[in-house]
Formats: C-alpha cells, structure tokens, sequence
C-alpha cells in the first residue's frame, strides 16, 4: 500500500465495548499488533509516549488481532492507548496485512501519509519528527539507545494458514458466488451429505468455503467462467461448481486445470457423455494424462496404476463423476440406468507410462507435443480384462494372445462398430519391440490376427449373436461371401493403446469400448491450459 | 457454530412434474416413434396392426429418431407434438 492512498474504513469496539471508526476526522496513528510478537512488545512503550505527548492533537488506535492477546497487551503495559479488537480479523484483512506491526500514519480523512512495517528505530524518529511537525507540538525526550537499530515483524494472523482462506471467502470481494448451506450444529456433515444425495456412496470432504477458494486457486481460470453444460440437466458447470466437486472427491488443488480439461472433453458431442451415461451397458469415462503434468501431481502410471492407492488417480476421476451426478443431476436410477454398471463408475484415471515405452506416447501419436499435457477420455463399458500370458518369447506369440483377448471384447462375434483400450504391460512390451516392431506394427499385426472369415461370424444355434443370414438377402451368403475375411476393428485407430504398470509381471489390460462413432462415443483428447 | 458448505448442484429446484391427464377415447392422430434400437420396429409394427384392426379411424403416423444414444433433435419433437394428439415411444432389443 503506497503513502498518500486512501485506507478503508472501519469501525471496531475497543476491549471495554466503546465503539471507533476511522476516519473520524483528526490526524490518525494506526498501529495494527498481536501480543505474541516481540517487535510488537518493543514497539509499544513507544506508542504509549505518542499518546500520552500528541493525543490532544492526534487519534492513536492501536488494533489488536486475538481478544485474549488484547487483554494481556493491555495489563502488561498498562496502556493508555486505546486497544480495539480485530479478532475477527476483517480489518486486518481489508489492510492487506503481512506483518505486524504494521504502522500507518493518516491524514483526517484518511489518507496515508507515512507508514512502515516491523521495527527500524529511524522509522519512529522520523514518524514523531512528522507528528510534531504537524502538531506544532516538541519531539518528546526518548532513550533511544536501549532501542535496537531494526528488528523484523512477525506474520499478521489474517495472513496464517486456514485463517486466509476464511477471510477471503467472507470478505466481499470473495470469488464464491454457490449457494451457502448451513449445517446445523448438531448435525453431522457427512450424514447430511448423504441424505441429500450429493455423494457417490462414499464419504466425501465437506466442501467449506476455505477449501473451495484454495481449490479455485489451483487454475488460473476465473471462478464464474463456465466451463461446460453438463447434461441431462445442461447445467452450467462453473469453475468455481467444479472446484466444490472436487473438493468433494479429495482433490488437490494442483489437479483442478486436469479435472476442468477433463469436464470439457467430457461434455462435447463427440463424447457424448450423457448417452454414455444413461446407457443400459454402463458406461463411464476413463481418464488418461499424457505429459508433464503426470509427475507435477503425481498420477500413478507404474505399479497399480488402474487400483487403489494413488490420490490424483482416485481423486481426478471421482471429481468427475460427482460433477455429472451433482451438477448434471445424471443419478443412479434416473438417467443413469446401467444393468449392472461397474466399479470404474466410482472413479478411473491413471497415467501412461512414457518413459518406459520406445514408441510414441498416446498423446503424440494423436498430434499433441510431446510437453504438452493432455487428457484423454475413453468411454469404457466393461474390464479391465486380463491378457494372462507368461509364456511367449516372440512379438508374434504375445501379440497372439492379446489380439484372442481382444477379440472376445464384447464378443467373439462383434465386429467393427467399437473402440478398445488396451493398457499394455511393460514385459510384454519388451516382448513385442525385442526385434524393432513400431507401434502401427503391433495395431496392424493386431489387425491380421483377429480376421475371421464370414463363414465363422454368423449368428447360429450357439448364440444369436453374429452376422445374419437375412443380410444376404433369400439367396443367402454365397461361398465366396462367406470365405470373405471380415476385421475385428474397423481400423488400426479404434484400438487405442496406451502403456503403464510395474516392470515386474505379464499381464495386459483390455478395456471394452461402447458403441463408437458420431451415434455413440469418440475418444477425445484435450490439453490442459492451466 | 454452524458448519457452512458449498451447494455442488446447479441450484434449480427439481420441479415435479404432472402427468397429463388421460383421455376416455383415442382419436385424431398417433404417433408411433422408432429410437432406432434394434427390433424397435418390430413391436410399433405390431401396434400399428393392433389400431388398424381396433380403431381403424385413428390415423398413425411413424417417426424416427437418428439414433437411441442421443436425445431426439429439436425439430423432431415439434414435429411430433404439432402433428399428433398421442405417442408412443418404443424400447426395445
């Protein structure tokens, strides 16, 4: 705060209920203190002198920042100056307080004239030049010598951990604009949120004020900017929305630009996210981080990377889910009508393991830079499904077995119309690059592997599922028809791969894709911007 | 002191919504929509028989979502509500 500016104006009781407000018309002294700083206690046999020689002239307020403090001040020091209370911190607040003490010199209405902070004894000199310079009244005798030359404040309380973040979400600048609700004293906060609806089934973090604001705080977006209308409601998810969600899940601060970036892929058309959603196949995103966020919040990519045990994973894919069910409104039994649905419906995100990979990471592959961070939302219907395979030496065996898995995905059948994620193991990773296989390679050896003939395709008497007869018209399929070799994926891009895990085991992951395409859902990625 | 929290809705009260009250008699036009699932058409075949066969002065009219997975497009669903006084949507599989 530079000299001649306007302080705020207050009004604060001093410890006996008398009641002042600044300005108030006479040249003003502010000296803003709490009891448990030593440069405090130095500096106030000094503001006494002040008061007792310039008081006729001067208005000297001494502001004290915790009641108990305040009273203590005043018995130790048996002090004249009147001690108003800021234990609640709000003036100091307004000050823009970092140290105390914090002394500020006004003209009558309020302006600054001279101020400093902590102790530097030339400071007081010319502070009581100035006030007897104003006053006309002599500079009073001062043993300065038993004074040090500078001594160095302590931290204002409005500015310690916890306190800050109060004051801010108080204050009317705040950025908090969502509705308040008051839990009463005798309920309990977590049953509350419960009976309201608004978890997943699991406990969640009540999210206060203070911590909204410290989560807002993790992006440099501003907190009203609305980020996405999330269906079915189309609702509009506001930072500041999303941020109270992901309080809720247990996110840290530094995840909020991956949980943002994450609720924008989510909700455009080509994800499509409410009828992933709401179909009866029990769909729920699945959230890859590509790039150097991944260590800056420390996503697990490597051993357990798709289990329990890894705050960012567990927390930025719940935050997510509890942004659609709250913001969105999509719940259990409303629009969200799975049979069964799945664990993953909780929370799924984890990292790709770029470093332990020779090929491209996911995100560079689809046109990203390699330091950009990105997130990647699949929309996963069913596994993760285990390729158990610890037997085969060569690219061409393992590549093999993933690709029989693969082709079980959701049935041996089901051809073209689907997307699958597959989560590649480091040891059979190894395996498949031994002799210099390239990424499209391994897709394209994926690809020959899982060709069927028609013939092996047609829904029979052991499952109705499968290529219909009637496609071929009343004459049927002829043998040239059925010798026809038809692909698993349509092509090499709806098989989206992506390596992660320990370094120690051969199992592979596959994740079941839904109906993909402009009538279902595409992957889509996006960079986080902060 | 109270504890005070954060509202993570969008803040709109759920409005309850009324169902329209029912008719003593079919008449005018119906609209039989196919979402567009598998074997959807089968069963609003069949109820397009079945009205034929019971009230043959009612006119059917058939409509087709573009696709199941996706709320049915604006212009649709004027369509259907200016041009019938019923509808029946068909889920199937």
């Amino acid at each position: 705060m530079s000299t001649k500016t306007r302080l705020p104006s207050f009004s604060l009781h001093d410890m006996q209920g008398g009641n002042y407000d600044f300005p108030n018309g006479k040249t003003s002294l502010l000296c803003f203190v709490k009891e448990d700083c030593p440069t405090c206690q130095l500096s106030l046999p000094l503001i006494e002198i002040i008061q007792k020689t310039f008081s006729s002239v001067v208005e000297v307020l001494l502001i004290g920042q915790d009641h108990a403090g305040n009273i203590s001040m005043i018995e130790t020091h048996q002090l004249a100056t009147s001690l108003l209370n800021d234990d609640a911190l709000k003036v100091s607040f307004e000050y823009d307080l970092d140290t105390v003490p914090t002394i500020f010199l006004t003209d009558s209405v309020g302006n600054a004239l001279m101020q400093f902070i902590g102790f530097g004894k030339q400071d007081w000199i010319d502070l009581i030049q100035k006030l007897s310079d104003i006053t006309g009244i002599p500079v009073p005798a001062i043993q300065w010598d038993s004074y040090p030359e500078s001594h160095p404040g302590c931290g204002s309380r409005s500015v310690e951990p916890g306190i800050a973040e109060r004051l801010e979400a108080e204050s009317s600048g705040s950025p908090l604009r969502a509705r308040q609700i008051d839990i009463a004293t005798h309920d309990d906060v977590h049953e509350f949120l419960f009976d309201q609806g608004l978890t997943d089934g699991l406990p969640v973090i009540p999210p206060t004020p203070e911590r909204v604001l410290r989560m807002i705080k993790g992006s440099h977006r501003d907190a009203q900017e609305i980020v996405a209308d999330i269906p079915p409601n189309l609702a509009p998810a506001t930072v500041e929305k999303i941020a109270i969600n992901a309080v809720m899940a247990g996110c840290k601060p530094d995840y909020l630009p991956v949980v943002i970036t994450a609720v924008e892929a989510m909700c455009t058309d080509e994800f499509n996210i409410h009828g992933v959603s709401a179909t009866t196949m029990g769909g729920t995103p699945a959230v890859i981080i590509n790039g150097p966020i991944r260590e800056k919040i420390e996503m697990n990519s490597g051993l357990g990377a798709l289990g329990a045990g890894h705050r960012a994973n567990a927390t930025i894919g719940r935050a997510i889910r509890l942004v659609l069910r709250n913001i969105g409104g999509a719940k259990t039994g409303g629009t969200e009508r799975s049979t069964l649905a799945s664990p993953s419906k909780y929370t799924l995100a984890f990292a790709e393991r770029e470093e332990r990979s020779p090929w491209e990471p996911y995100h560079v592959q689809h046109g990203f830079d390699q330091t950009e961070s990105v997130v990647t939302l699949f929309a996963v219907t069913g596994g993760p499904s285990l390729v158990v395979d610890q037997n085969s030496r060569t690219p061409e065996q393992i590549t093999g077995s993933i690709a029989m898995v693969m082709e079980s995905i959701p049935h041996p059948r089901a051809r073209g119309d689907q997307d699958i994620l597959l989560v590649l193991c480091p040891e059979h990773l190894d395996t498949i690059t031994k002799h210099g296989w390239s990424k499209q390679n391994f897709l394209d050896e994926i690809q020959k592997a899982t060709l069927k003939p028609l013939r092996n395709l047609l829904a029979d008497e052991h499952s109705g599922v499968g290529a219909s007869l009637a496609e071929f018209g009343k004459k049927g399929p002829d043998e040239k028809d059925l010798e026809r070799l038809v692909p698993k994926f349509a092509s090499t891009s709806n098989i989206h791969l992506v390596v992660a895990g320990s370094d120690a085991g051969k199992f592979t992951s596959v994740f079941q894709g839904w109906a993909t395409g402009p009538r279902g859902s595409m992957v889509v990625s996006r960079k986080i911007e902060g | 002191m109270t504890m005070k929290i954060l509202d993570p809705t969008d803040e709109r009260k759920p409005i309850k919504r009324e169902l329209t009250s029912r008719p003593e008699h079919i008449s005018g036009v119906v609209g039989l929509l196919d979402i567009s699932k598998p074997r959807g058409n089968v069963l609003l075949n069949r109820l397009e028989q079945l009205f034929d066969e019971r009230l043959p002065g009612v006119e059917i009219r058939r409509y087709t979502k573009p696709t199941f997975t996706k709320p049915a497009p604006e212009d649709l669903r004027r369509k259907i509500s200016e041009e019938c006084g019923f509808v029946i949507e068909a889920l199937a599989d």
